[in-house]
């Protein structure tokens, strides 16, 4: 019977380990070829005409300046565009496709669009602009226990738009030939992104063939294949060559995804111990013309008794949400801590206390306890804390600021084929992709593993649909999905080679192991085989075999789980002249059972407080009212974190007896959740006052200081 | 187009559009008149090129590329649609983020930035001649072992900005790095790495490279 079961912490040669990616050479020597870089021989450019309105009608459309250019090839419109409502700014109209990108970018500057303007809507943060039916949802008696409470505050938080910003454009390369499609798209989702594409195009679904290997971000905005994805193979089919189709900057950010606001008031009741009794939230959003999903408040304390939430959806005439890592898990976080450390201030206890004296309301108290220890032992917490507001003289203040977070992360259905060659070479093929998380260096040491093979013995080939089919990647699902579907491959695959080995070392297939590049007896070990004379026996025929993860029986035998913990504390300081927050340290803990890779996944704790610094101080989608643009679809002023930005980090795994045994969970949304809360808390820690709204931006900062007093 | 297809044409030209700055300048103020022949001379000399396709020769990673583009065409641009040397990435193509970088005569630019035609006579170097996978120089090696990327999109521009970077500053501590590395954007969060990789190749390059 082949054994699936992870190998006990002991008789770990690669599984758990520092090791570096394997494909980071490509990528460090800019080998590494992305959807934008694949240039095929006679491939054109195209461009996007989008909306200059929010909200518009074309009345007509006239290409003839276009095409009477040199050198374009192609145009592209729907047949219904006319008379269509764009609702907002970007909305694709029409296409060109050209010898050269120079020639696309001015062809599409020549379409003739005449528009009917509509009036438009594009501002959110206040509840008043809702016109949906609002949500609601309640647990308890809300009223009731908050006239009951020893004390109740109410405080205003906001958390704003932001974009996916992902550094490689939305976009692919296709190229129509007798009859079949070959795309090179930037996709989270290699075996499903053709799902209706197909139809679109005219072309028989067994006919796309799609190839990523690197892909450059995706943060949730690229499971599908887009509109653009459709024009781009139109525009090949018309043409008869190749069609590049990489989304401008500009278009990038204000319509390829965001991640909805949420705006709220905050009551919260608690007794003089500090244990919370009542939560009653009002919160509005937008995610733009689409519906809105208010995030969960109270967020991780979700026992507590009483609980009341209303959610009120702004629909605006902006590019629509996506899923931006984490879906609604840092709005929901950053509502509840910090309303929380607001909580714990007005009582004038320790934030830390407050947190640990609430933990009964979670779902895992214990593993929360022994995180914020450990977190507040990193940090120095004992020595540096002090109530709310840094008395210290001088300018520049200094606070901590406490959050803790959760996330599912079971592993996604999947499948993959281990071959074994007689030459004893290895290879692994799954449909799955690597986001530049480590999916690819991660099936190799599973199969490694599980072979008791070096890791270079083993070749990895992904980023295919016709390899077995294997989930999109999102919400942290990939590790749990291909490394259970590999390992059981891999086992498969051993097995049948065991079985021919069995005669010839003289035992059962059973009592045979793989280890240290030999297949030896169990029990005598001396009785054993080196790897590639095993292989020679298998004659001509390699042997390949399937390994598929089904999530439920998996989950059955331990080899994944879900549900995990996580807790950051944030340092930083706070210059209330110039209202600049400068982050000097974070840490962070995190649950997440058994570690494939430890030095990959520290890079994904490492890369998530990065971007929560970058979103809790500086990202800000920023609209205008008048003309519905997007004030900042730019990098200048849509701003990323840069080095100097990040502070120090200290990133604590939590390992061993207790974790390993809950198998398999995704590390990728869980630590980018906190990051908003932990320094939103850390600031009001330092300069003694709520700077209610994210981006903490030094405007927002001193605004806040002159509204408490701190400052004239 | 030549320099006298432009003039057949009788467009309004930059060089005549410079040359009646130039004489009005040389009458009211006569001192500077000496500076401006000279600048007028150099102008003069410049050919004028464009609109349409202009063939040149670049100097990249060492070999002659002979290609023919219009004169609005950016380095980048050249580079990745032309020479197939798409290394140096396009993400804002507005001088913001550094995926760009190239070295021009050893010194980091963004190719976003620059005309291909302004590069003539120039040794441009891009990621794809700092090193290959089989030979990785220290910057490459201390990324990798350091991983200092994730998808890795921005990687080249950053590593060829660090191989500028640790050449002079060989005694570069963390706080250089962090300073100098600031025309550079990552989306991922590679930071952590790339400061450890930056200080370890810094000593790697030293007396080197």
């Amino acid at each position: 019977m082949p054994k699936y079961d992870w190998p006990v912490a002991g008789k770990r040669s690669h599984i758990g380990k520092h090791i570096e990616r394997i494909d980071g050479p490509v990528k460090a020597t800019g080998a590494a070829k992305y959807a934008y870089d694949i240039n095929r021989p006679g491939m054109l450019w195209a461009r996007i005409l989008g909306s200059p309105h929010a909200r518009a009608k074309v009345t007509s459309i006239d290409f003839s300046a276009a095409e009477a250019m040199p050198g374009v090839r192609a145009t592209w419109k729907d047949d219904d565009i006319v008379g269509r409502e764009l609702q907002y700014v970007g909305a694709i109209i029409a296409a060109v496709a050209a010898d050269t990108e120079e020639i696309a970018a001015e062809a599409v500057t020549k379409f003739k669009v005449d528009y009917e303007i509509l009036p438009h809507q594009v501002l959110d943060g206040n509840p008043e602009l809702s016109k949906d039916k609002p949500s609601s949802r309640e647990a308890g008696n809300v009223a009731e226990a908050l006239g009951k409470a020893d004390q109740v505050i109410e405080g205003e938080y906001g958390i704003p738009v932001i974009t996916h910003c992902c550094l490689e454009a939305h976009g692919q390369v296709m190229e129509f030939k007798d009859g079949e499609m070959f795309i090179w798209p930037s996709t989270q989702n290699v075996s499903r992104y053709t799902d209706n594409l197909g139809e679109a195009l005219g072309v028989d679904q067994n006919k796309l063939h799609v190839d990523c290997q690197h892909m450059g971000g995706g943060f949730g905005s690229k499971f599908n294949s887009d509109k653009w994805a459709q024009i781009c193979g139109l525009l090949s089919k018309k043409s008869g060559r190749p069609v590049k189709l990489m989304l401008e900057r500009d278009m990038e950010l204000a319509i390829a995804g965001n991640r909805p606001s949420a705006f709220a008031k905050v009551k919260i009741g608690a007794q003089k111990d500090g244990t919370v009794s009542a939560v009653d939230a009002e919160v509005c959003g937008t995610g733009g013309m689409g519906g809105y999903n208010a995030p969960p408040v109270p967020y991780v304390f979700t026992k507590i008794p009483n609980t009341r939430i209303i959610g009120k959806g702004i629909r605006t005439n902006r590019g629509g949400q996506r899923a931006w890592r984490a879906p609604n898990h840092p709005q929901g976080c950053f509502l509840t801590m910090s309303a929380f450390a607001d909580m714990a201030a007005a009582l004038g206890m320790d934030e830390l206390d407050f947190f640990l004296k609430n933990l009964q309301f979670t779902d895992r108290p214990q593993v929360y306890e022994d995180e914020l220890k450990i977190a507040a032992d990193l940090i120095g917490y004992k020595a540096k804390a002090h109530p709310r507001g840094d008395k210290t003289p001088g300018p520049i203040k200094r606070g901590l600021g406490v959050s803790i977070h959760t996330w599912g992360g079971r592993g996604h259905p999947s499948e993959c084929d281990v071959t074994i060659n007689p030459d004893g070479s290895v290879e692994a093929r799954i449909g799955t992709q690597d986001l530049g998380v480590g999916t690819r260096t991660a099936i190799d040491i599973v199969v490694a593993e599980t072979l008791g093979l070096p890791l270079n013995a083993v070749k990895v080939f992904i980023g295919k649909n016709e390899y077995p089919q294997s989930g999109a990647s999102g919400g942290s699902t990939t590790i749990g999905g291909i490394s259970v579907s590999s390992r059981k491959a891999a086992t498969n695959a051993l097995n049948a080679l065991c079985e021919v080995v069995a005669t010839k070392l003289g035992t059962t297939a059973e009592n045979i192991e793989a280890i240290g590049g030999q297949l030896q007896q169990l029990d005598k070990p001396a009785n054993k085989i080196a790897w590639k004379e095993a292989c020679a026996l298998l004659g001509p025929n390699p042997i390949t075999k399937r390994g598929t993860n089904n999530p439920n029986e998996a989950e059955k035998e331990k080899l994944i789980s879900q549900g995990v913990g996580g807790v950051q504390i944030a340092d930083v300081s706070v210059d209330i002249e110039t209202g600049v927050v400068t982050m000097n340290e974070f840490v962070a803990v995190q649950d997440v059972g058994l570690i494939i890779n430890m030095k990959l996944s520290e890079s994904q704790m490492y890369g998530a407080l990065i971007m929560g610094v970058t979103y809790a101080l500086f990202e800000e989608a920023v609209y205008d009212s008048k003309t519905g643009k997007m004030l900042n679809a730019d990098m200048e002023f849509y701003r990323l974190a840069g080095l100097k930005d990040i502070g120090k980090f200290k990133v604590h795994m939590m390992t061993g007896p207790g974790y390993d045994e809950r198998g398999v969970i995704g590390i990728g949304e869980p630590p980018v959740v906190s990051p908003g809360a932990a320094i939103s808390n850390a600031v009001a820690n330092a300069c003694g006052v709520r700077v209610p709204h994210l981006p903490l931006t030094p405007d927002r900062v001193i605004a806040a200081l002159q509204k408490g007093g701190v400052i004239a | 187009m030549n320099e006298s297809d432009s003039n057949q044409t009788g467009s309004f030209s930059r060089r005549n559009f410079l040359k009646s700055i130039g004489t009005t300048a040389v009458g009211a103020a006569a001192v500077q008149a000496q500076a401006v022949a000279q600048e007028l001379e150099k102008i003069n000399t410049d050919k004028i090129v464009g609109p349409g396709d202009v063939p040149i020769t670049l100097k990249v990673n060492g070999a002659n590329r002979k290609l023919s583009v219009e004169p609005r065409v950016t380095l980048l641009d050249a580079l990745r649609n032309r020479l197939d040397l798409t290394g140096p990435k396009k993400v804002c193509d507005r001088g913001t983020c550094g995926a760009c970088t190239v070295l021009v005569d050893g010194h980091p630019v963004y190719s976003c930035c620059l005309l291909a035609i302004e590069t003539v006579g120039r040794e441009v170097t891009t990621i794809e001649g700092l090193g290959t996978p089989e030979k990785m120089n220290e910057v490459q090696k201390a990324f990798v072992h350091h991983d200092g990327q994730q998808c890795g999109f921005c990687t080249p521009g950053f590593v060829t900005a660090c191989t500028a970077f640790v050449r002079s500053r060989p005694n570069a501590s963390p706080e250089d790095v962090r300073a100098g590395l600031g025309g550079n954007l990552c989306r991922c969060g590679t930071y952590a790495g790339i400061l450890l990789a930056t200080v370890d190749a810094a000593k790697a390059t030293k007396g080197g490279a």
